[in-house]
């Protein structure tokens, strides 16, 4: 259903990947790649592990077990932080946003720009931030007249754009996304469906965990659906059903 | 916001016709609305300000026929009457917008003014009163720099909730203050000490200089650096901020020794105005400092305030104060005036929260 180039060399490949705590083996032997321009949706019932999996590819966990390869070499995170200087970004339900602050200054909170006022006193470059930050908003076709005003003005869909435009602006490849579709009402539901096709379009790779069936077939590629720590299935979204991908959810 | 209809602007913009792939911008009527209360709210404590001296100047010109503003004797006072509990709320300022707060600034203040009294006459036994003043208030900003460091990693690294944190740092800089001072004032003999406290330059004091360009550092250090904008990020959302990669902890250390350090200035500032250290001296400023803090346009939720909001609220409360004796009040009606200018200015920020959800920084 989408013309994103499906058989390029993976982004991520994720191999045999076990996670345990304690004696609880919340994820076993879990497999799957993402290649550019592809959006992968990791559906399941509470429990089945797809936390865990995100957590894991992004730094949270350390592996119990299994490799992850980026860009074909293999990688182990410590942190997040190393993660996100390899290019995987986590965007969480709570998207981790400065309501007080504008989107420029969200985009850059941390790594905020600097220049020199008449050569000598540093100054917070608050020019620069905003021009990043109208661009990148530019790219996720999100337009705003008011740069300055702070994120809170804007709403659930807008705030998932900007949490998105971070991620863009700081060059993340891989984009996982937990529940971004959840606490929205429907018209902005279709807002980040819209985002995650503009993220698709510009060759990133998304992990998306959804609860929404609906959510899933309109913008996946493929489906992964686990069950229990372990895969039960995955699909191409063009050669699956609802019934199809709830029957895996719940197995028998 | 995004269901209400399109004004002209709006539909002007070519992206509205493509609603699908378009997240539209709020709407221009509620920008404007949202403005304007925003506006109002932010400016909430000059408009007071500016509403009292009008009053003030109108109740002495129609009762006692005299001047009230344009008197540069009242001005003067004023001003005087401010420095104190402006230098406090300005350290009081960053902390509120990290979301805690500090109690324990006004025996910090004491204690300063104390050490600064003990230090100046020692050091004046062994060298020239000038180098004395200097090295004493360096003693007394360093010295407030110790409770502000316990607080701050009292804060940090044990997490304790700043309210409490810092109220046993109130008890303990209190006893301590009270300690070296031999339970009494110290009076302080160096004429330098006494001319920086009460000399003027063209009629401005000087402590009103130094303080005026404190703030104005204080205002810098918060709008326009990395510290001041990982301040309000931490006051509206820690998880945010350290997701950031912000470190939250050294942040919050720094930030109570400077809290602290503006007391240490007030105090030292308070010694050289009355020649003598006092350990109760800041003792009825601490909740001044907050009142200025909230009267200025602060939450006490943490997120939003200024350090010029908090100067226009150090001056409506000095001009409550002082406005009330001048037009011959009796004293007791300026806890009154200031208790209800308190809770206007919280009810302004009330409302502009349901309005707008929130405020944006600088």
């Amino acid at each position: 259903m989408n013309s994103a180039p499906q058989n390029g060399a993976p982004l991520l490949e994720v191999r045999n990947l076990s996670k345990n705590f304690g004696a609880v083996q919340a994820l076993r032997d879990m497999s799957m790649v993402v290649r550019p321009g592809e959006v992968v949706a990791l559906a399941g019932d509470n429990g089945a592990g797809k936390t865990t999996l995100i957590k894991a590819i992004s730094g949270v966990y350390q592996p119990s077990g299994g490799e992850i390869f980026l860009r074909g070499q293999q990688v182990s995170f410590a942190t997040p932080q190393e993660a996100r200087d390899k290019g995987i970004e986590t965007i969480y339900q709570d998207l981790a946003l400065a309501d007080n602050l504008s989107i420029g200054a969200n985009i850059f909170l941390g790594r905020e720009p600097m220049k020199r006022f008449l050569g000598i006193l540093p100054m917070l470059d608050r020019k620069k931030m905003a021009d990043a930050a109208r661009e990148t908003m530019a790219l996720l076709d999100f337009h705003v007249n008011r740069m300055d005003a702070p994120v809170s003005n804007f709403s659930g869909g807008q705030r998932q754009a900007v949490a998105i435009g971070r991620a863009v602006y700081w060059d993340a490849q891989i984009l996982i996304m937990d529940e971004p579709t959840a606490a929205l009402g429907v018209p902005e539901q279709r807002k980040v469906i819209s985002l995650i096709k503009q993220l698709k379009a510009q060759g990133r790779g998304v992990i998306f965990i959804s609860h929404n069936l609906q959510d899933i077939f309109a913008v996946s590629d493929r489906i992964v659906v686990l069950r229990r720590g372990v895969q039960a299935g995955e699909r191409k979204i063009s050669e699956t059903t609802h019934d199809e991908v709830v029957k895996l959810m719940v197995g028998g | 916001m995004t269901t209400s209809p399109p004004t002209g602007e709006e539909r002007a913009t070519p992206h509205a016709a493509e609603p699908d792939t378009h997240v539209a911008p709020p709407a221009d009527h509620a920008d404007a609305a949202r403005t304007w209360i925003s506006f109002i709210a932010d400016m909430r404590a000059w408009l007071f300000l500016g509403a009292l001296v009008i009053g003030f100047e109108l109740w002495a010109r129609i009762g006692f026929n005299a001047t009230f503003i344009l008197n540069p004797f009242n001005l003067q006072s004023i001003a005087i009457f401010a420095v104190a509990p402006l230098l406090l709320a300005t350290g009081q300022t960053f902390v509120i917008i990290s979301g805690g707060i500090d109690l324990s600034l006004g025996f910090i203040m004491g204690l300063a003014a104390v050490v600064a009294a003990h230090v100046t006459n020692i050091a004046g036994q062994s060298m020239s009163p000038s180098m004395a003043v200097v090295v004493g208030i360096c003693a007394a900003i360093l010295v407030a720099g110790i409770p502000g460091t316990i607080n701050g990693l009292l804060v940090s690294r044990l997490r304790v909730p700043p309210f409490i944190g810092t109220l046993g740092m109130f008890g303990v800089a209190r006893g301590v203050a009270f300690l070296l001072a031999g339970g009494t004032t110290v009076p302080v003999r160096n004429a330098d000490f006494a001319a920086l406290g009460n000399g003027r330059f063209f009629n401005v004091p000087y402590i009103v200089i130094i303080t005026a360009l404190f703030v104005l550092v204080m205002h810098y250090l918060l709008s326009q650096t990395k510290f001041g904008q990982h301040n309000y990020a931490i006051g509206a959302n820690p998880q945010a901020a350290r997701r950031a990669g912000i470190n939250i902890k050294s942040h919050l250390l720094r930030l109570y020794i400077l809290s602290a350090m503006c007391a240490g200035l007030a105090g030292a500032l308070y010694a050289a105005r009355f020649s003598a250290g006092a350990a109760q001296a800041g003792e009825p400023l601490l909740l001044d400092s907050v009142a200025a803090v909230v009267i200025g346009g602060a939450s006490l939720f943490g997120g939003s305030g200024t350090i010029f909001g908090t100067v226009a609220g150090a001056f409506v409360i000095a001009v409550i104060q002082y406005g009330l004796v001048f037009v011959n009040v009796e004293p007791f009606w300026q806890f009154i005036g200031v208790g209800v200018v308190i809770i206007i200015s919280v009810l302004i920020d009330q409302a502009q929260r349901r309005f707008t959800g929130g405020r944006q920084d600088e």
